[in-house]
């Protein structure tokens, strides 16, 4: 149902011409309302917090269905932000919101002072949901300024900050961003790996080449098999690490989050290459996919962060222990 | 959209916690004399005594009817039993293809008194069954079988060659995939059928080793020269072979043991890794068990699609193909962490593991169907061909 009206909302609002505008910077204001007044914000809330009580299987399918269309609006950022905001009973954000761990920010004097690197659409904000240490902090758009533009691999602005706010709404942090983060990026990873296999599929069956489509050859079929397989494990780890996000357990995001991530990459590599050389133009729309699979992959403490947080946590438990804490992941 | 789904497993219900603490008890007892190079056997090991414990502990036949002594578990609490028994390199060679697939056939395709004979001996773990499909010249292509049987009176006299029959030397019987029908190349999958043969007393049964590239003897080649199995030992119907047959290789590939055959290489990892303060260890293994994790999840999603009597063989498949990927290639993701040269008659537990799970891996690419069989079956999924 709200799987349904997603797709036609993003179906009918976000055509080529929207996609080549965000490329260039350009926010897409009137789908970023479209999406306000669904209430997708308030997505991944409690009905007591305000949500519409969606299951865990329809949150993941609204997430997988922006990495689906690749949105290009920082709506998944926003439902991770209200729900850390909401957890910690902060005021939630009034508009698009960002997400981050805020490493080298510190509180001064009662400001809230330091860099964040690389937040998407940032100057588009109404907050920014940023951990510092084990508080939550509410930064407003008044409390920060660009202090560096960067674009994501797929166009789209990604500026650095420097915060410089008085605090003045703060509360214990309930989880971490990063846990978020990446959560929301393995769904959105997942639903960006079905479409490219759709149209991997659909470009295989229909390009004919030595007197056949190029689905008819083994070799072709092998790689079809394979970004399955990938599609299948990155669809499994998202489910994962959002069950593991909701009992607090980081060493199954980060299991989840891994794993998703590896599949982005050897997923858009199979896909580019079953297109042949228009798999790599902006023609096709395969790109939008894969530029964001190569994004996404990245964000949200990376591969190396996530990979030393459970590799750190087999050694510790040693070769008597590594089974047991496989299957509580 | 979601072309090939995989449902949300069930959460580790009480009872399949328990089910998990008291199991691992039992193999901690039954095991503790187990060294890491036979564990990293994992399923090439061969112990009837052991097998016989697991029958007697209810572990065997956990889904099976209580009539025909099974124990009206669900998919999902076997699958847990079958998790825990590969984790811990238990050796399971003389009961692993009766409970997975000779049985199941038995229940499915037998008749009463095939059902009453054969089902309560295997829940036991008295009775060891192998897989009668390859020959020489019919591998993957199990329709090209020309293994012949031909009804002579109240018997079926039986002539041909089966090969790379795992533990046809030590199991006591095995259920033959054969030609019945007068059919050649034509009917290549009409006019097949399936029989219960009986390893130790049939005349004109030779049973030859095949000795592995590690020197080991687990394959066989069964050779039947008019060799008398009575009709009564007909598995279903006479001519129904082939749809059979698939069905068994449905239960063959739906289970979970398809990316822990080299765990005890990883366990073994982790051994010698841990108090480093490698920053590639940590990573590796990080991403190791990413890996393990999610496999282990798609695992247990087909075992809940198989609990919801759901057809899971494309699910399991795609399993197949990409946790052979991931025990095959941890040899290699090893040697990047450790220099040691793997000899599997060391008598030091890393290397031995190393060894013998280099030599055996590459044959996990090549059991219940080939990678490119896997693949292409995926591909058919999909709606390539």
């Amino acid at each position: 149902m709200l799987a349904d009206m997603l797709h036609r909302l993003f179906d009918r609002h976000i055509d080529d011409g929207a996609y080549a505008r965000a490329r260039e910077g350009l926010w897409l204001g009137e789908v970023w309302a479209e999406v306000a007044e669904m209430g997708l914000p308030l997505a991944l809330l409690t009905e007591g917090q305000g949500g519409f009580g969606l299951t865990p299987a329809e949150a993941g399918e609204a997430l997988r269905l922006l990495g689906a269309h690749a949105v290009p609006l920082p709506v998944a950022e926003t439902m991770g932000a209200n729900r850390l905001l909401a957890a910690a009973r902060l005021p939630l954000a009034d508009g698009p919101a960002g997400l981050a761990h805020g490493n080298d920010v510190r509180v001064e004097n009662g400001r809230l002072v330091g860099p964040v690197a690389r937040i998407a659409w940032a100057d588009q904000l109404d907050c920014l949901a940023l951990a510092v240490g084990e508080t939550l902090y509410r930064v407003p758009r008044s409390g920060w300024s660009i202090s560096e533009a960067g674009h994501a691999l797929t166009g789209q602005p990604r500026p650095s900050l420097a915060i410089d706010w008085a605090i003045d709404a703060s509360a214990p942090l309930p989880h971490d961003p990063r846990a978020e983060g990446a959560t929301i990026r393995a769904f959105q990873i997942a639903g960006a790996l079905e479409s490219a296999l759709e149209l991997t599929l659909s470009h295989t069956a229909t390009r004919v080449q030595f007197g056949k489509p190029l689905s008819k050859n083994q070799a072709v079929q092998h790689e079809l098999a394979k970004l399955a397989g990938e599609l299948a494990c990155a669809t499994a780890a998202a489910d994962l690490s959002a069950e593991a996000l909701a009992r607090g357990d980081l060493l199954g995001v980060a299991a989840g989050s891994l794993r998703a991530r590896e599949a982005a990459g050897a997923g858009a590599s199979i896909a580019t290459q079953m297109h042949g050389a228009i798999g790599f133009t902006r023609e096709h729309r395969l790109h939008l996919f894969t530029t964001a699979l190569w994004t996404w992959r990245d964000d949200f403490g990376g591969q190396v962060h996530w990979a030393r947080l459970l590799g750190s946590a087999a050694l510790g438990v040693g070769a008597d222990g590594y089974w047991p804490m496989v299957t509580a992941l | 959209m979601n072309a090939i789904p995989f449902p949300a497993p069930p959460a580790d219900s009480e009872t399949v916690l328990r089910l998990r603490t008291e199991f691992r008890a039992f193999l901690d007892r039954e095991l503790k004399d187990r060294t890491p190079r036979q564990r990293s056997d994992n399923w090439y090991g061969f112990d009837r005594n052991f097998s016989r414990a697991m029958g007697q502990a209810g572990y065997l036949g956990m889904t099976w009817p209580k009539q025909y002594g099974g124990h009206e578990r669900s998919a999902y609490e076997r699958y847990v039993i079958v998790e825990e028994t590969l984790a811990a390199g238990a050796p399971v060679g003389a009961h692993w293809i009766a409970d997975r697939q000779s049985g199941p056939s038995i229940i499915k395709y037998g008749t009463d008194e095939q059902k009453a004979y054969f089902l309560p001996r295997i829940a036991a773990g008295e009775l060891a069954f192998c897989i009668g499909m390859s020959e020489p010249d019919s591998g993957s292509d199990l329709a090209a079988t020309r293994t012949r049987a031909v009804r002579d009176g109240d018997n079926y006299r039986i002539t041909g060659t089966k090969v790379w029959t795992s533990f046809a030397h030590e199991a006591d019987w095995v259920i033959l995939f054969c030609r019945t029908g007068s059919g050649g190349p034509a009917d290549r999958q009409a006019g097949t059928s399936q029989f219960l043969v009986d390893l130790k007393n049939t005349p004109g049964l030779t049973i030859r080793p095949i000795i592995d590239l590690a020197g080991q003897h687990h394959f066989n080649e069964m050779h039947f020269e008019d060799a008398i199995v009575p009709a009564s030992m007909l598995l279903g119907t006479e001519g129904q072979g082939w749809e059979q047959v698939m069905s068994e290789l449905a239960f063959e590939r739906s289970g979970p043991e398809r990316f822990l055959s080299s765990i005890e290489l990883l366990y073994q990892l982790i051994g010698v890794l841990q108090g480093s303060s490698s920053d590639a260890a940590q990573i590796t293994l990080g991403r190791l068990t990413a890996r393990l994790a999610v496999l282990r999840r798609l695992s247990r999603s087909v075992a809940s699609m198989l609990q919801d009597k759901q057809d899971a063989s494309l699910q399991a498949t795609i399993v197949k193909d990409v946790g052979a990927l991931f025990e095959q290639g941890l040899p290699d993701i090893a040697r990047e962490l450790v220099d040691c040269e793997p000899d599997p008659h060391s008598a030091a537990a890393y290397a031995s593991v190393l060894g013998n799970i280099v030599l055996n891996a590459p044959s996990w690419s090549l059991r219940g169907g080939t990678r490119e069989i896997l693949r292409g079956i995926i591909a058919r999924g999909l709606g390539t061909r």
